[in-house]
């Protein structure tokens, strides 16, 4: 078939979702009113509160929930065909997390724009905010655990990528120097740091850097010492003032998505290539299945809870008018969907003939472990459809999920440190309390920990349990995605609505992410993978623990309506 | 974006493309970084404000010139912690 098809296809279900769907929320669900002052106009202060332009909004509301996890996620999953891939992007972007997204900005709109950690605490129960807080620390540490390894493979399979990937970081403090320091606009600085970006590509082609050297003498693997080297440098850059190097690299990060889609999908027009990865992929017995694993490895581009968090936390303090929740929420959801569908593509049409393909997702491991190579080499043939040599093409990928990882494990590492913080007040840790750099330290070394733990199947995470790090990081976010749909659902039910558009998705995620945790432990007990039994049971118990607080929750205010 | 930052009416395109583009790049921060500014304000103005709480400051004698410059800073920040009027005497309110 050609992959142009499942383009028509998916983007036709995203507009339907849209123009049907979301008007059905909009209405009849969260009742949207022209008319209710926004926390942005009631407090507007100009810092937290602003009223802003619905389109600005949703650029930076989907530059924010989009990363490099749209693209891991649905690169790993096209492993079971893509077929269940496709669909539970669609399905999952339309009835999950448009649903989740733009109800998260309704409902903390509503609520003078509080985030979803205090709102669980208001609606929920005061138990929920603690869980708030405890899946949040396990979700920062497998993101950050997970995007180290990323960024490491990356560096290892493409060495001619590092000095592109690397000069982003001055790039971005010159424009931020530029912007803040000199006070001048931002349009003519970046173009020029877009262009000098690309020109770094070809030259790092004829100059590609390799740590071999310094591994030998550390006694370390190539991969290990790139894990600890990009660690390093994330305590150093989590300590840096935003607005040198994380704002303006978010800034390039957007612009590189931009130009990431755009380019795939021309790709895909203009070389009209074909999928050659078989629509439903058989494996062997007793390996994983995609029923349940598709559903957590695929999260971020179908539904994830971390979109809760942008939503709640940034967006509904800046939206002018109630309507455009709709808009933003929805919008960025299937902005999210349109990334992973690039993903999809990239990995089933991209890597040659069949017998190309059932070589690069020979099985689980060599599909995780290599999802990244796929993807990179799917772009780089897309590109080459575009007229531009395919090995510049797969840096040009590279550097597009190396930037959007290196973006993610500095907010990571810097939200992980106040989380620490707050868990050791609570804990009455009074040590750690203001202590800056150890707090820093800790939120590096324990997702180093996880990252170095070694395993994995078949040779693909080349000694790394990355594939399992990957599932475990999937049930954390959907665990998220749990925990804002009760309190989406609970919301709605206090206000006689129907919530089934909200309890659906919910029933759904928290039944397949126990599922999938189950069958993990079960995994890692057989494997002796201590560290991840313990991430893997503690996150079970949070799931147990997000069961009883909104099924309770929701018994109560459906006696009390 | 604020209205202050608005180009005024009759701006050129290039000017308002430039106001559109620059607020892309601001909106998503603005929050963050002002709480950085502040955190940072409020570190100089205790620091040098030290001899108004009771406290010997080393670099008093040096910063004398700048205390009319900081004033304005010094009575947000008590206010911020919690004094809205700070009790020396002569000092700012």
């Amino acid at each position: 078939m050609p992959a142009f098809y499942l383009i028509v296809i998916t983007l036709g279900a995203f507009y339907l979702g849209y123009r049907f769907y979301s008007k059905y929320l909009a209405e009849r669900v969260y009742a949207l009113d022209p008319n209710f002052k926004t926390p942005a106009n009631e407090l507007a202060d100009g810092v937290d509160f602003v009223p802003t332009n619905k389109h600005i909004l949703l650029g930076h509301h989907f530059t924010a929930v989009a990363g490099a996890a749209p693209i891991v996620g649905p690169a790993i999953a096209v492993y079971w065909g893509w077929l269940p891939a496709i669909a539970w992007v669609i399905l999952g972007t339309v009835f999950g997390a448009g649903v989740h997204d733009f109800g998260a900005i309704v409902t903390s709109a509503r609520n003078r724009g509080q985030n979803i950690g205090t709102l669980s605490g208001k609606v929920i129960s005061a138990r929920a905010s603690t869980l708030f807080l405890l899946i949040i620390f396990f979700l920062l540490t497998l993101v950050n655990a997970v995007f180290g390894v990323v960024m490491a493979i990356l560096f290892e399979a493409h060495p001619g990528s590092v000095i592109p990937a690397v000069i982003v970081i001055p790039i971005a403090m010159c424009i931020g120097q530029w912007v803040y320091r000199m006070r001048g606009a931002v349009l003519i600085p970046s173009i020029i740091g877009l262009v000098l970006l690309y020109a770094a590509i070809p030259l790092g082609q004829a100059y590609p850097i390799h740590v071999d050297g310094l591994a030998e003498m550390l006694g370390l693997s190539v991969r290990t010492t790139w894990v600890i080297l990009i660690f390093a440098y994330t305590w150093v850059a989590s300590r840096l003032p935003v607005w040198l190097l994380l704002q303006p690299r978010d800034y390039i990060n957007g612009q590189q998505l931009l130009v990431a889609l755009v380019v795939i999908f021309a790709g895909v027009v203009v070389g009209w290539d074909t999928i050659t990865a078989p629509a439903v992929n058989e494996v062997a017995e007793g390996t994983k299945h995609w029923f349940p694993y598709l559903f957590i490895t695929i999260a971020c581009g179908a539904i994830s809870g971390f979109h809760s968090l942008v939503a709640s936390g940034t967006t509904s303090k800046q939206i002018a008018n109630e309507t455009d929740a709709r808009y933003i929420g929805y919008g960025g959801a299937m902005g999210e969907g349109a990334l992973a569908l690039a993903a999809i593509l990239a990995c089933t049409a991209g890597l040659g003939s069949a017998a190309d393909w059932q070589t690069a997702y020979a099985n689980f491991g060599a599909a995780s472990g290599g999802a990244l190579g796929n993807f990179v080499t799917g772009v780089g043939h897309f590109l080459s459809n575009l007229g531009i040599e395919a090995s510049l093409g797969a840096s040009f990928a590279v550097v597009v999920v190396v930037t959007f990882a290196g973006t993610t494990m500095d907010t990571g590492v810097r939200l992980q440190r106040y989380i620490l913080e707050e868990i050791a007040e609570l804990a009455g840790f009074k040590a750690l309390v203001g202590k800056t750099s150890l707090l820093t330290t800790l939120a590096v070394l324990i997702p180093l920990a996880l990252a170095l733990v070694p395993g994995g199947e078949g040779d693909g995470g080349k000694g790394f349990a990355f594939g399992q790090l990957w599932t475990l990081f999937g049930t954390t976010n959907q665990l998220t995605a749990g925990l804002a749909l009760s309190v989406i659902a609970v919301w709605v039910l206090a206000r006689d609505r129907n919530p089934l558009a909200a309890i659906v998705p919910l029933t759904f995620l928290l039944v397949m992410t126990s599922w999938a945790l189950v069958l993990n432990l079960l995994d890692f007990l057989a494997q002796g993978s201590w560290m991840l039994l313990i991430m893997d049971a503690g996150i079970f118990v949070l799931t147990a623990w997000l069961i009883l607080e909104a099924a309770t929750a929701l018994n109560r205010q459906r006696r009390s309506a | 974006m604020n209205d202050a930052d608005e180009p005024a009416t009759g701006a050129s395109l290039w000017q308002r493309i430039n106001a559109f583009h620059d607020e892309l790049f601001v909106a998503p921060w603005r929050a963050g970084i002002a709480r950085q500014a502040r955190k940072e304000e409020e570190i100089l103005v205790a620091l040098l404000f030290l001899e108004a709480l009771g406290i010997p400051g080393p670099a008093d004698y040096y910063a004398l010139e700048l205390y009319p410059d900081l004033i304005e800073a010094f009575h947000r920040w008590h206010q911020r912690m919690g004094m809205e009027t700070f009790p020396e005497a002569g000092v700012c309110c």
